[in-house]
């Protein structure tokens, strides 16, 4: 595949894929597609399947039925299209799952070394790149366990962003934190999307999708039921669901 | 009927038994550690074989009395007719024994790191054997270590039931010493105080670990 071609192919591709948890039908016929360079936020009740469809993207969670292409990698169960996957997605997760046991530049660099086979030395450089690109360069020697909410989760960020994914995940990044510390994660977050990541992410922030959202996506009950540009589903959104979660959030 | 006097020699013949004691306790552990750990490893793994099979050993052996594991092991031996001395079977009956408790302490500390854990490092990439290796181990030996240092003092004192097959360990030379001298109070006594010597500082270390598992 040339460059532009690749450019020109969907980072994410959904075709009526279905995921169930035993009898209970968690995602019903997903149809989503996401273009590189993209800002999408998934939003919706709880419950609705956000985190599930996020998960299936870099195969936390496996589907069942339907197709979910990831970076030109089509998932259909096998140990090496999910290795594949998980190296061409970051994700960041509520609780930050920064690893207790080593220092903020160690989480940075394990899986350079480990899973992309970088040089110490090198895994280090990006690490201290990316730790800078989160304004948070000082903290490299501290614990996690040492920082504070936002901090961690801007480890998180960079973590995520040391192993150059195509695409990053996010799921409810800010809704484990204090109020004050969310502010510094969404900028971070606003950062990278006008940088030209492709972002996907969970969030009731309706700033950040104002801000910098491609477009929205409205889950209800497993379904997708509304894709929209933010401006059009904040004034306008087309499902009574929709409308009542707006008014729920915005009160 | 003539009793000795309760002498030095006697006393010397205890430390020996206490130097059998600590060997069966070292023999255990060693034997049960190694096995211990690759039960853990099968009772976590994805293949559903080897998690029924560890389990499975580890329900029967925590199931079955520790003296009748011993008995078993010991007439076991001849029954079959290896030629292997009582030490020896008794060695490997303890190592089975420990390696059932060690397997189930470190599968439940593996088990009992978050998730999360397993999920922020997959999510990274990394192969399962990556993220046990360097993500969810180092945890759990942490929140192992209390509980193991634990069983080792529990294991200590149960080599004790090597004496009724005679193993000449600490608690069959303090029986032997207080046949001959009809002192049987000062003689377990002095026992108790040799056992007790030996796990004390263990019991320390532990409370210490403990410790410095709350702080981090
Ligand atoms: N591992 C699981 N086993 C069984 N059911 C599950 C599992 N994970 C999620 N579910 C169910 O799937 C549905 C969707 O869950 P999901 O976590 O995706 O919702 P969500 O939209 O992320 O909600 P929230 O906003 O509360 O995070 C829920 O009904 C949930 O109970
Ligand atoms: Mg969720």
């Amino acid at each position: 595949m040339t460059s532009s071609q690749q450019e020109a192919t969907p980072i994410i591709r959904a075709n009526k894929m279905n995921k169930f948890f035993g009898v209970f039908h968690a995602l019903k016929d997903i149809d989503l597609t996401v273009a590189r360079g993209e800002t999408v936020v998934l939003c919706g009740p709880s419950g609705s399947g956000k985190s599930t469809l996020i998960r299936c993207l870099n195969a936390l969670e496996n589907h069942q039925k339907g197709e979910l292409e990831v970076a030109g990698v089509q998932l259909t169960g096998k140990r090496r299209e999910i290795d594949m996957v998980r190296r061409k997605t970051g994700m960041v997760f509520q609780s930050f799952n920064l690893f207790p046991h080593m220092t903020v530049l160690e989480n940075c660099m394990i899986a350079q070394m480990r899973v992309k086979k970088t040089s110490k030395e090198d895994a280090r450089k990006v690490a201290e790149r990316f730790l800078a690109r989160v304004h948070i360069p000082e903290q490299a020697g501290k614990y996690p366990a040492q920082l504070s909410g936002g901090q961690q989760q801007r480890v998180a960020i960079a973590r995520a962003l040391c192993m150059s994914p195509e695409v990053m995940l996010f799921d409810e990044p800010t809704s484990a934190l204090d109020p004050e510390m969310v502010r510094e994660v969404l900028e971070t977050m606003v950062e990278l999307a006008r940088e030209g990541s492709t972002m996907i992410c969970v969030t009731h922030e309706m700033n950040f999708a104002r801000k910098v959202a491609n477009k929205v996506v409205f889950m209800d009950q497993g379904s997708i039921l509304e894709i929209a540009k933010p401006d059009d589903f904040f004034t306008n959104p087309q499902h009574e669901r929709a409308k009542e979660f707006l008014a729920q959030i915005l009160h | 009927m003539m009793f000795q006097d309760f002498t030095m020699a006697h006393v010397y013949y205890m430390l020996n038994g206490l130097l059998w004691t600590i060997g069966l306790a070292l023999i255990a552990l060693t034997g049960g550690s190694i096995a211990g750990s690759v039960l853990a490893l099968m009772a976590v793994s994805r293949n559903k074989l080897a998690r029924r099979i560890a389990k499975l050993y580890i329900f029967v052996v925590q199931g079955t009395p520790l003296l009748v594991t011993l008995f078993i092991a010991y007439f076991g031996a001849n029954y079959v007719g290896v030629d292997v001395p009582p030490l020896v079977a008794i060695s490997i009956a303890f190592s089975f024994y420990a390696a059932a408790f060690l397997g189930e302490i470190w599968r439940g500390s593996i088990n009992s790191v978050p998730m999360g854990q397993s999920e922020g490092s997959h999510a990274l990439g990394l192969s399962r054997v990556d993220s046990m290796r360097f993500i969810i181990i180092p945890q759990a030996v942490k929140i192992a270590t209390p509980p193991t240092v634990g069983f080792f003092v529990m294991l200590i004192k149960n080599t004790s039931l090597a004496s009724v097959v005679s193993i000449t360990e600490l608690t069959r030379t303090s029986q032997i010493v207080s046949n001959a001298t009809f002192k049987p109070l000062q003689v377990y006594l002095l026992a108790a105080l040799f056992y007790f010597l030996v796990c004390f500082p263990l019991t320390i270390v532990s409370r210490r670990l403990e410790k410095r598992l709350h702080k981090s």
